[in-house]
């Protein structure tokens, strides 16, 4: 990295944003790296004001739904890993935010089938999203795997239960050699450290991907050349 | 029962060994009958219902 002459004119807004500070800054990997991000996601696409006209259904509503559904679960967790089982069981605050945890992973899951649903009918891998398609898929599958280690997470025993019913199931896949639902010390260290960041990182990369394509165009009502899809081609409707 | 339990207690009561469909071989508690078939009635409602949305001066929405 160069060091910064004090006394040296600076660029203008315009190319601070776009490359460097300095004009002999821009072959630095900083500086590139920065300028490849801001001209795939400028602030503008990344957090945009306006959306297209078909977007405005109650179906393209659940998808944020399921990431406000996350925040209340990872926030609720935090607090449950501040206290602890004994806490979470036993006084009515912990019982309450354990419910608010459970719940809101009851949120999570619903409205993200629907999402998964309403975005299989419209067919969202068309116009290059097959990689948002991909990462909302296996995001969902993530999710199974962390509500599934929650459960066997509660220290009672509906824990227990769940654990002793799974492991012939794992057991029988081979997994259990590495993924033993019994030991519970691994199941929480997935629950609560390895499953929520594979979760969040996901969630992440799908809204930027999002934001990368936009929402993807409904079907044409009527197609006037077959074989051609006017959906297909990406572009945005601002009406 | 306590009138705070009577009030913000569960509308059926779930303190029992759960109940379960057996449809070949298919097993399913009907608690996640109840939810998949929500799920099912919310997507048709979400496709179904107008979303209103705000009328612009500009006219371009």
């Amino acid at each position: 990295m160069t060091i910064a002459d004090p006394k040296a004119p600076r660029a203008d807004q315009a190319d601070l944003d776009k490359a460097a500070d300095r004009p002999e800054d821009a072959d630095q990997w900083t500086a590139k790296i920065r300028s490849a991000a801001v001209d795939a996601l400028p602030p503008q696409k990344l957090l945009p004001d306006r959306q297209p006209a078909y977007v405005a259904s109650w179906i393209y509503v659940f998808g944020v739904v399921t990431i406000a559904a996350l925040i209340v679960v990872i926030g609720t967790g935090f607090v449950l890993a501040l206290f602890g089982p004994n806490w979470w069981h036993v006084s009515s605050t912990g019982l309450f935010v354990n419910s608010l945890h459970l719940w809101a992973v009851e949120v999570f899951m619903f409205s993200m089938v629907i999402h998964l649903w309403g975005k299989f009918f419209m067919a969202a891998w068309r116009g290059k999203r097959k990689a948002t398609w991909i990462s909302g898929v296996v995001s969902f599958l993530v999710s199974v795997g962390a509500a599934f280690t929650g459960y066997l997470s509660q220290q009672n025993f509906d824990s227990q239960w769940i654990s002793t019913q799974a492991k012939d199931g794992i057991n029988s896949t081979g997994a259990g050699a590495i993924f033993n639902v019994t030991n519970f010390g691994q199941m929480i260290m997935w629950h609560i450290v390895l499953l929520p960041l594979v979760v969040v990182a996901l969630v992440g990369l799908h809204v930027l991907m999002v934001r990368l394509r936009g929402v993807v165009t409904p079907f044409a009502a009527k197609n006037e050349t077959p074989g051609v899809d006017a959906a297909t081609s990406g572009a945005e409707v601002q009406a | 029962m306590p009138a705070i339990a009577f009030v913000f207690g569960a509308l059926i009561n779930l303190n029992h060994p759960g109940n379960y469909i057996h449809w070949g071989f298919i097993q399913m508690s009907y608690g996640n009958l109840a939810v998949i078939i929500l799920m099912v009635v919310v997507f048709l409602a979400a496709i179904l219902i107008p979303f209103k949305t705000h009328k612009e001066k500009g006219g371009e929405r």
